[in-house]
């Protein structure tokens, strides 16, 4: 096990700069979340330190050694895929065997990782199929598999969820987390769905267009976002940023869906004229823009707990103070309160 | 389609059956004729029903060839177009798994340019460069061998083009897990392109081995001794003036023997084939 550091990372392909500049300590046994939407270089980062990317100024370091010119067999880490590429031609024993057999351990000490490692994972019965006789969250196992049995210093996981349906997709979440509590081994997973962020990370990384916009626990992320990106990304729906005029300066007002209170008109924060209102069971969200007397028709959505029955009309909402946030219209940072 | 339209599916039928009678009844006329006495088949109109020589007439071209024309014995000829046909196909194999294999995965100057040179000489086939190929040959003192045979049609742009179209199917990940899994390149090429490619081998086998047992001009060119002819060549040879002064039972056995191991190979390897081009292992 080790600590990743990233120092001042970059990466150029040609004329086009798509990683700009990330700094990131990661400590020993940490479980990190890359996050962005697609085409933000998360996975270009994780390539990098991979060594399946060349890296193209700064250095990237596993425990104490900068790996930035080894091959990925020497930087001892391990790697699971989002198509899992498992070799189709052979078993699974030997899909997990393979890496070990090239780095010439004995074939006791071989047999030894794989059984253990299948019967962590319960793949105990499965050892002689071949991978296209697997279902898809098997073959995820067998990915995770060929990983555990290298005893890497770090993992690194490339979206590996995304091909799953959504009950498994949970139910993997949910076997990720028990492994990562028994081996503890450093992590880096690169995902694009927030919500495997927010359950999965020690400390996240949100990326955008090739920058770290914001580095933290997920909750202080989701509570203070550094960013309207940010705020823009993390929360089902988004933080509502809705512009206003503080003093002489542009800025962003932003509230989150479940921090609009409906109240009285005379107490009213806000008035939002309805659109749509989506019953979900448990609360009800309703979409709509703002009454032209506060804002300029800005887009608004509330998380309401109890059932609306009015499909179109206004709706008048209060929040605390303490729970809004302010940004800088221009640049989008947040602004001390 | 289902449909129930009498006239469209008898129509449909006799089609099919026409076409298999214009392509089978030529076959079985030459069976018959390879089993009748020459006396017997110049008549008209010919038997159509087997004869009695089947034994005789077939063992006279295996060892003997014909009395008239070239007396080269068919087991020879055998011989030698089986070695034409394995040689050619397995020389293409290898050759064009490896240039694919280089021309996929590795990064070198000129690469495209290699790549357009190779699938430019698809436009090129044998008989047009044959001249000059039979001069090369020829100085090389090749004439008359299996090497001279063999060695001008191994290079192959389809076989190599078949491997690029088969490697580039093949998911980059799988190449970066090998990787990670600590294979150098010519480890990954053994432990996981060789056999993922199998199936298209085997395809390639049988497609090329029906070429290298069917060459006709170039073997017509190169071999005048007896002992190289290959089986098409004998036939050809076997064949001297008019048409009375031929013996046709003895040829038509000798085409019945050129026949049997293509359509052997065919039926044999059909399922592999198939699979080889229809399905691939990933």
């Amino acid at each position: 096990m080790a600590a990743v550091s990233f120092r001042n990372v970059r990466k150029r392909y040609g004329e086009l700069q798509v990683i700009h500049g990330v700094n990131v300590e990661i400590a020993d046994g940490e479980f990190i979340v890359i996050l962005g939407p697609s085409g933000c270089g998360k996975s270009t980062l994780l390539r990098m330190v991979a060594g399946l990317e060349a890296i193209t100024a700064g250095e990237i370091a596993i425990g104490e050694r900068v790996v930035n010119h080894l091959e990925p067999k020497d930087r001892d880490i391990a790697m699971v895929f989002q198509n899992y590429a498992l070799y189709p031609h052979m078993s699974v024993y030997d899909n997990m065997a393979y890496g070990l057999r090239i780095r010439g351990l004995s074939k006791s000490d071989i047999d030894a990782r794989v059984k253990r490692a299948a019967a962590i994972l319960e793949l105990g019965e499965l050892l002689q199929r071949r991978p296209r006789q697997l279902s898809g969250g098997q073959r995820q196992r067998v990915a995770m598999g060929r990983a555990i049995v290298r005893e890497p210093a770090a993992f690194l996981f490339d979206e590996p969820l995304s091909n799953l349906d959504a009950k498994l997709r949970v139910q993997m979440r949910a076997e990720l987390q028990a492994l990562h509590r028994r081996l503890g081994t450093t992590s880096l997973y690169v995902t694009h769905d927030q919500v495997e962020a927010m359950t999965l990370a020690d400390r996240m990384i949100v990326m955008n267009a090739g920058r770290a916009e914001q580095i933290g626990a997920p909750l202080e992320v989701y509570a203070r976002p550094a960013t309207t990106f940010v705020a823009g990304f993390i929360g089902s729906p988004p933080m509502n940023l809705i512009p206003q005029r503080r003093g002489e300066r542009e800025v962003l007002l932003g509230v989150r869906p479940e921090h609009l209170e409906p109240c009285s008109a005379a107490e009213a924060a806000l008035t939002v004229d309805i659109d749509l209102v989506e019953p979900l069971g448990s609360d009800t969200l309703v979409y709509g823009h703002l009454a032209a007397s506060n804002g300029a028709g800005a887009r608004v959505a509330v998380r309401l707990h109890q059932s609306v029955d009015a499909r179109t009309g206004h709706l008048a909402v209060r929040f605390d103070p303490a729970k809004a946030h302010y940004f800088d219209a221009a640049s989008g940072a947040h602004l001390a309160d | 389609m289902v449909e129930n339209r009498p006239w469209v599916t008898f129509f449909s039928h006799a089609v099919l059956v026409l076409g298999v009678l214009t392509i089978a009844f030529p076959l079985y006329v030459t069976f018959i004729a390879s089993t009748h006495t020459l006396e017997a088949i110049m008549q008209a109109p010919m038997p159509l029903l087997p004869g009695d020589r089947f034994v005789e007439n077939f063992t006279q071209v295996l060892t003997a060839g014909s009395t008239k024309g070239s007396k080269a014995a068919a087991a020879q000829m055998l011989v030698n177009s089986l070695v034409m046909a394995l040689v050619i196909p397995l020389g293409k194999t290898v050759i064009s798994i490896i240039s694919a294999f280089a021309i996929v995965y590795f990064r070198f100057p000129l690469r495209m340019f290699f790549f357009w040179m190779i699938f430019v000489t698809l436009m090129l086939p044998v008989e047009v460069r044959i001249i000059p190929t039979f001069k090369v040959i020829s100085d090389l003192g090749m004439l008359n061998s299996y090497a001279g045979l063999t060695i001008p049609l191994i290079a192959s742009a389809t076989a190599t083009f078949l491997f690029r179209q088969f490697f580039m199917t093949v998911p980059d990940e799988l190449a970066e897990a090998a990787r990670v899994d600590g294979a150098g390149p010519m480890r990954f090429f053994r432990d996981v392109l060789l056999p993922l490619s199998k199936t298209t081998m085997a395809a390639l086998f049988v497609i090329q081995f029906i070429y290298g047992w069917n060459q006709y001009l170039w073997p017509l060119l190169i071999t005048t001794d007896e002992s190289m002819y290959t089986t098409v060549i004998g036939i050809k040879r076997m064949i001297v003036g008019g048409d009375a002064a031929n013996e046709w039972n003895l040829i038509m056995a000798t085409a019945m023997l050129a026949m049997l191991p293509p359509a052997l190979v065919v039926v044999l390897m059909q399922k592999w084939f198939v699979k080889g081009l229809v399905e691939t292992e990933k």
